[in-house]
């Protein structure tokens, strides 16, 4: 019931949608001119009319100044931890001997909110080296290229925190 | 301003070119399908990324191209969305379809959790519904 609280009514999630899909529309045809406005425009309605219930579940409660200071803090961030993890299994893949030493270990979050914790999964997945196999309401379960600890505890210290700090401030 | 463009998109192409290919090294060299969507799926998410960005720097270059940048820019968000979705699914899909992870010490916290409680408590819930 909790979740249901947090939701912005319907007409709210469907403008949001419709906002969201048509500026996708205008970022792929990068055009002004009439007619693909207007079929942009139509086009966007349609998805949101169908999929605005899945799509959104704030609305624009979610937009704040410090949320899209985070935010670029966060992709930033993120996009230097895959670099270097991208560097990592690049070693791991070149090395003779192929050092390797995978496993599914565990960790517990601390986060609450369900996009925040998508967007941990999704970003621990997107750097190599490890990725979510699942998430059993807090406790996330890694497959991990080259494990160096089983503790909860040292698994979310290395594999985690970088993100969740930031999530945090983020989501809170 | 043009030569900065040109090398900074050629850099990105090659960059882009060589993670593919140790993507492509690393799913013929790794053990089983964990390991080898981690090479598969995560070293090609930066070669793509980096050699679209790459390709939308420089078209850059010539005028009137510059919305090939912005849609390089909505492929990438769209890849970074949709890549982690998918190797998500497919290692939970493989691992409930009983295949192993290949290890050396054993280390699976996953099997525990589908083996004590998982199994039940799912079929329980769709039994429910």
């Amino acid at each position: 019931m909790e979740k249901q609280q947090q939701l912005a009514s319907k007409p709210i999630r469907f403008l949001y949608s419709w906002l969201v899909f048509f500026i996708v529309w205008l970022g792929f045809t990068t055009t002004l001119q009439i007619p693909e406005v207007l079929t942009g425009l139509f086009v966007s309605f349609l998805l949101a009319f169908f999929y605005y219930d899945t799509f959104t579940g704030w609305g624009f409660k979610g937009i704040k100044l410090s949320n899209i200071w985070w935010s670029i803090v966060y992709v930033l961030n993120f996009i230097w931890l895959m670099i270097k993890a991208n560097f990592n299994v690049a070693r791991i893949v070149l090395t003779p001997k192929m050092p390797i030493n995978p496993g599914i270990v565990e960790f517990e979050s601390k986060l609450t909110n369900p996009y925040a914790k998508m967007v941990l999964a999704n970003s621990i997945t997107l750097t190599p080296g490890t990725f979510t196999v699942d998430i059993i309401g807090n406790r996330f379960y890694i497959h991990w290229l080259d494990v160096t600890t089983v503790e909860p505890e040292q698994v979310y210290k290395e594999i985690a925190e970088p993100f969740e700090k930031i999530l945090l401030k983020m989501f809170n | 301003m043009v030569q900065i463009l040109t090398y900074l998109g050629y850099f990105l192409v090659l960059l882009g070119a060589i993670f593919l290919f140790l993507g492509g090294l690393g799913i013929v060299r790794l053990p089983d399908i964990y390991s080898r969507l981690q090479a598969g799926t995560k070293a090609s998410t930066l070669g793509a990324m980096s050699l679209i960005l790459g390709v939308g720097i420089l078209a850059l270059r010539q005028p009137g191209h510059w919305n090939w940048f912005i849609k390089a820019i909505v492929i990438i968000i769209f890849i970074a969305l949709s890549n982690p979705i998918s190797s998500h699914a497919l290692a939970r899909g493989s691992y409930r379809h009983k295949i192993k992870p290949w290890t050396k010490e054993d280390i699976d916290a996953y099997k525990d959790y589908i083996e004590h409680e998982g199994i039940e408590k799912e079929s329980e819930e769709i039994k429910n519904e």
